[in-house]
C-alpha cells in the first residue's frame, strides 16, 4: 500500500490508499506554513524519510523522522557552504530542494542538492552534512553555473549507480549534467548532445538545463533527461545523449518538467508536456493536460489524457512531482502547481484527481 | 566574570526552538555571544537566522531596544532587550 508525500508551498501531506490504490485518504497538513521541497523515504530502512524544508523568514533546513514520517526532528548540522576565505564568493544555501538516498551498501548516507547549486553528503542518517568539496570547490565551479533560473540555481537529480558507489550523476539548472566516478571527489560535464538554445555557443561542454534526470534502476547505464531543450536519452559509455523528443508530435514540443521511469522496464518513460514557445508560458499545452508515455525507449510516445481535464486547465507538473509506485503494474502519480494530485493505476491509460485544493506542489514522491 | 544575562524577544516562526516562548534569557555581552547562548540552549535556532557566512539572513531582523542593527558584534548590558525579529517575506 503507497503512501504518497506531498510537499507543497505550504506544508507536507500524504495520501494513503487501500491495496488495491482505489481509495486515497489524505493526511496532514505537517509543518503548515513551512516551504516543503522534498519528502524522500529511506528504501534501506523504510521507517526513515528524509524532509527538506525552510519558511519565508528561516533558513532552510533537513527534518528526519524514523516512524514513517509521525514525528520529525531536525538535523544538528543542515547543509551549508564551509566558511569562504578573504576575497572569496560567501555562498549560503538558500534551500535545500533535493534528497538521495545514498548506495544500499551505505546505510545512513544520503546526498543533498541546494541552491544555490551545491552538493552535500550525510554519512549519518541526515543528522549532520558536509558539503562535498569536489562540487563546490571545484575550480571550474563558477565556470559551470554561471547563472541560475528566475527561481534560482538548482542543484538536483543526484543518483548514485546501484552496481558502484562512487558512481555519481547530478543535474544542475543551469550547468548541465555532471559525471563523478571517485564519489565527488571530481566530475566531468556530460552534456554532449543536448541542445542549448538560449546560448550562443550550443556545443558548449557546460552552461545546460537539465530540468530533471533519471537513471533506470534496473539498467544503470540508461539515463533519461527531460530538459529546457527537449527529451534525451544515453546509454553510457556512449558520451552523447540522443534527443528522443524529436518524436513527440510537433504541436505539443518536447518541453517540460518532470522526467518518469518505469521502475521495471528501461524502455518505458513518462513526461508532462508544457508550453516552451514564444515568452514559455510553461503550462499545459493549449490548457490540455496530458501525459506521454514512450514504450520504446523514446522512438514513438503516445497522448495519455483519459480523465484529465480537456480544456482551460492552465496547470504545470514541476520536476520533482511525478513518480511510480513499485507494483508489478506501476501507480503513476503527478502533483500540479494548482494543488490537484493525479493518480493512474494502469500506468496512465487513465486518470483520476485524488486530492485537489492543496498548496502549490512543489515534489510527490512514493514510500512503501 | 560571568556575562550579563538579557533578555530576547522571540518572534512566533522561531518560537518551535523555545517550547513557544515569546520571551527568553541568554547570556552574552555582545549579540554574537547571545545567539551563541541561544544556540546552547535551544540547538538549530541561530542558523535559522544567521546563514553559514555569518549574515542576518534575508527575512530577519535584529534589533537591540528600539534600534535595528546589523553589527551582531555591538555591546550589550543585562538592561537591554533584544528582539528577535521575523520581516515580511511574501504570501
Amino acid at each position: 500500500m503507497p503512501t504518497l508525500w506531498i510537499s507543497t508551498r505550504k506544508g507536507a501531506f500524504s495520501l494513503g490508499s487501500d491495496a488495491k490504490r482505489k481509495t486515497w485518504k489524505l493526511a496532514g497538513p505537517q509543518m503548515l506554513g513551512h516551504i516543503i521541497h522534498h519528502v524522500v523515504q529511506d528504501p534501506r530502512d523504510p521507517k526513515t524519510l528524509l524532509l527538506a524544508a525552510k519558511t519565508g523568514h528561516l533558513g532552510p533546513t533537513v527534518y528526519r523522522s524514523t516512524n514513517r514520517g509521525k514525528t520529525w526532528k531536525e538535523a544538528k548540522l543542515p547543509p551549508a557552504f564551509r566558511k569562504a576565505d578573504e576575497g572569496e564568493e560567501a555562498r549560503a544555501v538558500q534551500r535545500v530542494i533535493w534528497l538521495t538516498p545514498g548506495h544500499a551498501k551505505e546505510k545512513g548516507t544520503w546526498y543533498a542538492g541546494t541552491s544555490p547549486a551545491g552538493l552535500f553528503h550525510s554519512k549519518d542518517g541526515g543528522e549532520t552534512w558536509q558539503p562535498v568539496a569536489g562540487f563546490n570547490d571545484h575550480p571550474d565551479r563558477s565556470k559551470w553555473v554561471q547563472f541560475g533560473t528566475p527561481d534560482g540555481e538548482f542543484l538536483h537529480s543526484i543518483m548514485v549507480d546501484p552496481r558502484d558507489a562512487k558512481h555519481l550523476y547530478m543535474g544542475i539548472s543551469i550547468g548541465g549534467v555532471f559525471e563523478s566516478l571517485d564519489g565527488g571527489k571530481s566530475w566531468t560535464p556530460l552534456n554532449q548532445g543536448v541542445a542549448m538554445e538560449y546560448a550562443p555557443d550550443s556545443t558548449a561542454e557546460f552552461g545546460h538545463d537539465p530540468h530533471c534526470v533519471a537513471m533506470h534502476p534496473l539498467m544503470p547505464d540508461r539515463l533519461y533527461q527531460q530538459n529546457h531543450c527537449g527529451i534525451y536519452r544515453i546509454d553510457r559509455p556512449a558520451n552523447t545523449w540522443e534527443r528522443i523528443g524529436k518524436n513527440m508530435p510537433k504541436k505539443i514540443g518536447d518541453i517540460g518538467f518532470p522526467i518518469l521511469l518505469h521502475p521495471h522496464d528501461a524502455d518505458t518513460a513518462w513526461v508532462f508536456p508544457m508550453d516552451g514557445t514564444t515568452v514559455w508560458p510553461r503550462t499545459a499545452v493549449n490548457g490540455k493536460p496530458a501525459v506521454y508515455r514512450t514504450r520504446n525507449a523514446g522512438k514513438s510516445w503516445q497522448r495519455l489524457d483519459k480523465g484529465l481535464p480537456a480544456a482551460q486547465a492552465w496547470l504545470t507538473v514541476l520536476r520533482q512531482s511525478m513518480c511510480t509506485d513499485t507494483h508489478k503494474r506501476p501507480g503513476v502519480y503527478f502533483g500540479t502547481t494548482g494543488g490537484e494530485v493525479w493518480a493512474s493505476a494502469n500506468e496512465g491509460e487513465s486518470w483520476k484527481c485524488i486530492a485537489q485544493r492543496l498548496p502549490e506542489i512543489y515534489a510527490v514522491t512514493v514510500a512503501n | 566574570m560571568p556575562s550579563p544575562s538579557c533578555n530576547v524577544t522571540v518572534a512566533s516562526p522561531l518560537r518551535s526552538y523555545t517550547k513557544g516562548a515569546s520571551s527568553v534569557t541568554a547570556c552574552g555581552t555582545t549579540v554574537t555571544e547571545v545567539l551563541a547562548d541561544l544556540e546552547q540552549q535551544f540547538p538549530g535556532m541561530r542558523f535559522r537566522m544567521i546563514d553559514e557566512q555569518g549574515r542576518i539572513r534575508e527575512h530577519i531582523r535584529i534589533a537591540i531596544n528600539t534600534q535595528m542593527i546589523n553589527d551582531l558584534n555591538l555591546p550589550l548590558t543585562s538592561r537591554d532587550t533584544v528582539h528577535l525579529l521575523c520581516a515580511l517575506s511574501g504570501g
